[in-house]
This record gives structure tokens, sequence and C-alpha cells, in this order.
């Protein structure tokens, strides 16, 4: 292999690509959308057997460029050649004769169809009769010879999400992928199930397969990647560099152009009264089975309490029943008043702010304007409500004056609130809920998918409450933003409290074992 | 890997392209609308031309027949009167996504309790009429908006489809009705009651024509003046009050509603009482300002014209009122032409062209060459 080096930080010198060497080539990729370029002349390529790590904060156009490789998206301008040939994919069946496999963040599997029945849907083959068996041995003989060790017949929702990725990764290889692009496969996946992903991908591009890893996380992007290609704003700011050598700060330069605070100044509070009480809770999930198994915690005020844990062990149902939107038994206290099974309008009387996972889903009503977004919480009472009327003008005040504050970023209040990039809505959503002035703040995966710009304001605006006398209860699965900002981590696995330790001194390594049930637990909980 | 699985699908060399739209300008749901329009006037034409009609002939009767002078602009008002209601109900309801196609039987219900008044008698014969007036339209909502509300609370309480439960209540209540006017009510054995004396009339323009002689064979009556007023107070509630923008909040994003501490159960039973007893208000106003007396099959299916209304009108009070007009007229006319056949075809089509403009609305159509 011969590195075309280029130094970080410079401008990339184009060298004209050996096109039949390479497993994909893209040059001067640009796409339009209304409003601003995705991809200004990008170019890209892929060497066989090498994982290429694409890197950028939400929204540099990651995942554009690779749309268009997957025939997402059609490009405005530029060329692709796969293997030498020029490729103009219309659709991703077509990417996929090609050899380009796509797997998504948010996976396309049908829950309750079996692994193999995920793995043959929509191939044209078999045309009539569909022997179970048959193909169910051809698959696990793949995952075998693969590393994928999936049970063919298990139905997709018993299966962890771990293996979920794994039997997205058995789809494309079945349909013979020889290029693999991955968005974030690792946002969803425990520090174990991650290791063993990066495992099985290195085993894919021994046998001469080749890997896009997409990701704005630079350890991981150390850890796996030959080269690194960096986008910021839709430009290339590293072009294939080779990842040998490279350091955080120097990627993160690249990535927002401007050295990353990456401590964060933890004023010293002392922790008042406990405001949140949870006692011995137990609920079940949407699907009626039991997440939660017993949860009890204490929350004081001035204190964050992180909860630790991988997606779907019960923080959802946790932070639900804590904001009443989801029944449980047992007890839940806010400042001595019992809200268990009390309607939401009685957690919210009670002090309680939420930021819910769902921004779009739950957190917003995407196409009312950001005055109605930001009331959503105070609209009951002075100076917007005025008996059964609301008084406009006073919502709208209180929008411009919020917008202003937290700097959301708008044309208007009377904008609605799905024009909103993630940050802004996340701005919006804790503008509304400080407003309000909780004592409690129930912040659920805060960060998720903003990026570096906007984390860094939910990470101030969380310790923010802190120092003003709130209890804050952060759930979240980023352990190391849950480790700069809690005062005490709590890990959940299952829907249980494996361990509560204080975030100083705490041992990721520790942490990680406890988040996927590998629990030395007596020796924690004695911490 | 040019040649591959795409070129032969393209047996055309120009493409359709349709990409979602990020903004909505304001202008846009009104354009959309018009050509929606166009398009459903061009083909209603190609139909009229393809059974040997003049199109242009037929559609100037048509105006002529619904506007063209005061007398069938009255008629048409008159028509318009229950689709206002009608519609205002299916849009209160449609805004929270709440699906109740049971207008109908809500104006059956509303059109029997006003009945009632009457007819039991509620009321000692010739009281004034300024009492059995709110009466007959107290009656009227109440039995509407319990209608409704059964629907409601079936919803609330046990999570049972609206769209079923208000489709089946509408059978109930129009044989509810045709028991009474066949049996109880019946007035010699016909289906349909007495006359309801001057008093439970709604006043009329021509009841006025010894003063103004103009008036005279206008038959417009006071439900249209009330039917205004519900459009307006619908659109305050709606704009301006609480209740109505918890109803937005619940019709946008339920999960986000139930977030804010909203009680979507209960919002529920209130919006089914209010489209009820508005729906209820549409069977008074037909029974006491335009039939005068209660008979079977007195509604050609205002109640069911009433969600193409609210459809037409994009859940928007005023633009109700427009649609309702339209439609009144369109009715109107379609007696003159035919007694029955293409001008319900031409509704059809509207309302059909109409929904699919919609599709403009959020994504930008290109054409795009291969």
């Amino acid at each position: 292999m011969t590195d075309t080096t280029v130094p970080a930080g410079m401008p990339h010198m184009h060298v004209p690509p050996v096109h039949a060497d390479l497993a994909v080539a893209m040059t001067g990729i640009v796409k339009r959308f209304p409003g601003l370029i995705a991809n200004d002349h990008v170019d890209f390529d892929l060497r066989p057997g090498e994982v290429h790590a694409l890197l950028g904060e939400n929204g540099a156009g990651k995942s554009t460029l690779m749309n268009i490789l997957a025939g997402l998206y059609r490009p405005d301008e530029g060329e692709i050649r796969v293997r030498g040939g020029v490729f103009e994919p219309d659709s991703p069946r077509d990417a996929i004769a090609a050899g380009i496999g796509m797997i998504h963040q948010h996976f396309t599997l049908v829950p309750s169809l079996t692994v193999t029945e995920n793995v043959l849907l929509g191939l044209d083959e078999p045309r009539f009769r569909l022997d179970l068996r048959e193909y169910g041995a051809r698959i696990a003989a793949l995952g075998e010879h693969t590393g994928l060790r999936v049970d063919p017949d298990a139905q997709v929702w018993q299966l962890s999400v771990g293996e979920q990725q794994r039997v997205e990764i058995l789809k494309m290889l079945y349909r013979g992928a020889r290029v693999l692009v991955m968005d974030e496969p690792t946002a969803v996946l425990a520090p174990q199930e991650t290791q063993e992903l990066f495992r099985t991908l290195r085993g894919m591009t021994e046998s001469g397969g080749s890997i896009v890893f997409i990701s704005h996380k630079l350890d991981e992007v150390l850890a796996i990647a030959d080269r690194i290609t960096v986008l910021r704003r839709g430009k290339v700011t590293a072009a294939g560099i080779p990842a040998a050598g490279r350091t955080r700060p120097e990627l993160a330069r690249l990535m927002v152009g401007r050295e990353i605070l990456e401590t964060i100044d933890k004023a010293l509070v002392t922790p008042g009264p406990v405001v949140l009480e949870v006692r011995d809770v137990r609920a079940s999930n949407d699907r009626d089975l039991e997440a939660l198994h017993g949860v009890s915690l204490d929350l004081r005020a001035g204190e964050i309490l992180g909860i630790a844990g991988v997606a779907g062990n019960g923080q959802t149902e946790l932070a639900e029943v804590i904001t009443g939107l989801r029944r449980c038994t047992g007890s839940i206290r806010v400042n001595g008043t019992e809200v268990a099974n009390r309607p939401p309008r009685a957690s919210i009387a009670s002090g309680v702010a939420h930021i819910p996972e769902d921004r779009h889903g739950r957190g917003s009503a995407p196409n009312l304007s950001l005055t109605d977004n930001l009331v959503m919480k105070s609209y009951r009472s002075a100076p917007i409500s005025r008996g059964w009327l609301l008084d406009r003008l006073a919502a709208r005040r209180q929008a411009r004056d919020l917008t202003t504050a937290y700097e959301v970023s708008a044309p208007s209040v009377d904008t609605e609130a799905r024009l909103l990039s993630g940050g802004n809505l996340q701005r919006l959503i804790f503008a509304r809920e400080i407003s309000t002035g909780p004592s409690l703040m129930v912040a659920v995966q805060p960060s998720r998918g903003l990026d570096v710009g906007a984390v860094a304001t939910v990470h101030r605006l969380l310790l923010e409450r802190r120092g003003a006398g709130a209890a804050v209860l952060l759930i979240s699965e980023d352990l190391d933003e849950i480790l700069a900002i809690s005062d005490r981590v709590a890990v959940i696995y299952e829907g249980r409290i494996t361990g509560i330790v204080d975030s100083a001194g705490a041992d990721i390594g520790e942490l990680g074992l406890l988040m996927t049930g590998h629990a030395a637990s007596d020796e924690v909980t004695a911490a | 890997m040019t040649a591959g699985t795409g070129t032969h699908r393209h047996w055309l060399p120009i493409g359709i392209r349709a990409e979602r739209r990020l903004e909505t300008p304001r202008w846009l749901p009104i354009a959309t609308l018009a050509i929606g329009l166009l398009v459903a006037l061009l083909i209603s034409g190609a139909l009229i031309a393809l059974i040997g009609g003049d199109p242009f002939l037929v559609f100037r009767h048509i105006l002529n027949a619904s506007f063209g002078s005061l007398g069938v602009l009255s008629d048409t008002l008159v028509k318009a009167t229950p689709l206002i209601f009608t519609g205002l109900a299916c849009a209160v309801a449609f805004r929270m996504r709440l699906w109740n196609i049971g207008a109908e039987g809500q104006l059956f219900l509303g059109a029997w309790g006003a009945s009632a008044v009457v007819l039991v008698p509620l009321l000692p014969p010739g009281v004034s009429p300024f009492v059995v007036i709110p009466v007959m339209i107290v009656a009227g909502v109440v039995a509407g908006a319990l209608w409704g509300g059964i629907a409601g609370w079936l919803k609330a309480r046990f999570g049972v489809n609206e769209i079923i439960t208000t489709l089946m209540l509408n059978y109930i209540a129009i044989q509810w009705v045709r028991f009474w006017v066949f049996g109880p009510w019946s007035e010699g054995g016909f289906q349909l009651s007495e006359q309801f004396p001057r008093e439970a009339w709604l006043p009329r323009l021509t009841d006025f024509a010894k003063a103004i002689p103009d008036f005279a064979g206008l038959t417009i009556h006071l439900g249209f003046l009330i039917a205004i007023a519900c459009a307006c107070l619908v659109w305050l509630w709606l704009a301006r009050t609480r209740t109505g923008y918890e109803i937005r909040l619940i019709g946008d994003n339920p999960r986000a509603a139930h977030y804010a501490g909203i009680d979507i159960g209960r919002m529920v039973i209130l919006v089914m009482l209010v489209s009820g007893g508005l729906a209820g208000l549409a069977g008074m106003s037909e029974v006491s300002g335009s039939v005068h007396r209660l008979q079977d099959g007195f509604s050609p299916g205002y109640g069911f014209t009433g969600v193409i209304i609210a459809y037409l009108a994009r859940f928007n009070p005023f633009g109700v009122i427009v649609a309702a007009i339209a439609f009144g007229g369109l009715i109107l006319a379609g007696r003159e032409i035919q007694p029955a056949g293409i001008p319900s075809m031409i509704q059809g089509i509207v309302l059909f062209c109409v929904i699919c403009s919609d599709v403009l609305l959020r994504y930008r159509v290109r054409l795009v060459r291969r």
C-alpha cells in the first residue's frame, strides 16, 4: 500500500487515483439541498481490504456522501467509479448489485420475522417455495465463516441490539457486498459489543472486503481505521490520511476547526436535601414485559446522578415513570410528594422538568410554531393564560425572550419547529423546561446526535441547573459524558441498578462490565 | 455498472423526481388548491365531453343555476347552511386527528331533539318563538352532542376506534328517527311528522316580504347566520383559547401533548361533544328553518358531505364557509342538470383532486432527464 500522505490541516492535494485498484473512487461529488450544500466537491476513495473512517460533526455531510454511494441520493455533480467502472446507482438495489451495502443507524429489520426471513427479505430468490431450513443452514454457515454468529431461527425482536446489527451485516454479506458502509455503528453498542464488532470488521477486511466507518467518535476512529477522511461543512479537510500516529486533538481540530475544550469546569456544589426518592419501582415496557425490576434511587439538590447503561435496559421506562408518562408500582417522591401513577401534569406541577429522549416524537410539535412549542409547559398560568383565553402577545414575548437567551436561531418565533436543526431544537426544549423553574430535571440522552458545539451547551446548561440547586437525573449511553458531568454514576442493566459509584475515580472498564451484566456486582455496590 | 439493473426500467427519456419540501411558503396551500380545482375542472369537462355534452355550456349552466340571481343564491345558501355546520363539526374533530364520520347520525339526533320540543310537546302550544327557538336549539345541540359523546367516551375510556363507532351510530340514529316518523309522530301513516307550528320556524327573509317586497320568495333563514357565527366561534376557540391550543397540540403530536400534561381522554370527549353539538345544530336548523317537520331521509347525506367540506377547507373554519357554499351551489345546480350521476361525480372528482394536490404541499416535484 502506498499512502498519499497529506499533512493534517493542509489543503488536500489531488493525486489522480488508479481507478482499477480502488474498490470505490468518488471524485468531485456535489450535492445541494435547498439552502445548503451538503457535499461540496468531495473526493473519497476506498481501497480493497481497508477500513476507511469518515469523520465529521453532525451535518458535515458524511451520511449524505454515503447515501449517494448507496444509491439513495443522486449527486448533482461528480463521478463514482466502482472497481474501475463508472457507477450511477438509481436505488439501493443497484448499489447492492455492485457489491455496496449500507447499514444505517436505524436498523431496517422486521422484528416479528426470523433472522433467516429478514436476510431473505426483498431478494428475488427463492422464487416460490421457501425452505427456511435450507436457507437457515446457509445463513448459519455464512455466519460461522465470517464470525457473525446468530441463531437463524430466532425472531429479531428477541435479539440484543448487537445481534441485530450482526443480522444487518449478514444481510449485506449474503447479497454479496464487498464494500460495507456503516453509519455510526457503535452508537447503540456497549463497549464490549463494540470490541466484538471491531474484531468482525477486521476479519472482513482480511478477506479482502472494504469498510467505510462513519463516526464522530475520535477514539473509535483511531482504534479501527486504516485511513481517515474528515469532512467539515460539506468540504474535505483531510483526505484519506493514514490513521497511524494521529492524535485526538489533531482530528478534533480538523473536524471543528477549533480546539475543543475537553475538560469541563465543574464547580463545587454541596448537595442539599433529597429531591427525588425512588423506592422499589417496577414497570412494564410497551411490549408488556417487565422493564424495571425494583429500582431504588436517591437524588439530592445540587447533584447530578448519571444513569449509565446500554440502550433498552429500562432507562426510558425509568424516565417515564418519574415524569408520569408510565404507570408503575412502588413509590416515587419529588420533594416529599408522591408522583408515581399521577398524571404528567402532577409531575410538572411538583417541579419536574423532562428533556425527553425523542426530541421530535415527544419533545416538540413539529408543525406548530416555536411560540406554541415554547409555551407547552407554561400556557396554563399567567401571564400567558388569561382565564379561558391565551394571551398571544405574552406568549410571543416569552418565546422571543427564550429564543434569545438560549440562542435558538430561527427566522422568527412563528417558524415551525420541524425546521430547526437538532442542536437548535434541543436548545428550545431546554429553554422551555428550564423556564418552568424545575427542582428536578430528568434529561434523557440530551446530547445524542448533536454536534460538538451543541453538546457543550447541553453540558453547560445541566451544570448550571446543578449550580442553581436543582437535582439532575442524567440518563445517557455515552459513558464519557456521564463521567464528565455527573457527581455519581448508577449503572442500569436489565431493569436493575447494578451499582452506584462516585464518578470521580470511577473505572471505565469496570463500569463497562456492569453495563453488560458481567457484574462483579458485590464489589461495586460496596463502593 | 452503468448498465446494471437501471436502464431497462426507464422507457421514458424523462422521469419525475419528488423531493421533500423543507419549507412551505404561505401562498402554497392556496396555489395547490387552485391547481387541484383546475385539474378537477379539466377531468369533469372531459367526462362531460365524453358523454356528448358541451362542458362550457354545462359549467355556465351550473354557475347560473346556483349563483345567477338573488333567488337561486338564496337557495344555494339554504343548501350550504347544514353543510357549514357539518363541515365545522368534522373540521373541529379532524384538527385533533379524531375521525368523526358520524356527523350524519349526530345531525339526525339533533333534528330529532329539536323536533321533540314541538312534537312531544315539551312546551305548551302558543309559546313565543323567542322561547321555542332557543329551546329547540339547546335540544338539538344536546342531542347531537350526546350522540357524538358516546363515541368520544368509548374512545377515551376503552380506546375503541371512533371511525367504527361514529359510522355505526349513524345507522342507529337514522333508524331511530325513522321509528318516530313512522310511528308515534307519523302524520296519517306517512313517514313524516305534522308540520311545525309557525313559532317553531326559524325566521326567513321571505317572512319579511311585507316590509321589504324584494325579500319575497327568499327562503334563506336564520340558520345561515347562526352557522356563520359558529364558524367565527370555532375559529376563536381553536386560535385563541387554552383548549384550542390543546386541540392543535394533540392534533400535531399526541405524544408531545401527553408530555405537556394534557389529559387526552378528556379532550377526546370534549371535542366529540362539540363536534356532535355542531352537527346536531345542522339537524335543528334544517327541520326548523327549511323542512318545517321531521321526516324520513330529510338529509341527503349532509353529514358525509361535511367530511369533504372539512377536507377542502383544510380544517379552517372560514374555509368551511367557502367550501360549503360552493358545494351548496353544486348540489342545487346538479338537480337542474341531472337528477343523479354527473353532479355527484364532479363532487367526487373535486375532492379526489384536492386531496391529491396535497402531495405538492409536501414535495417539490421536478422533471429530470434520464
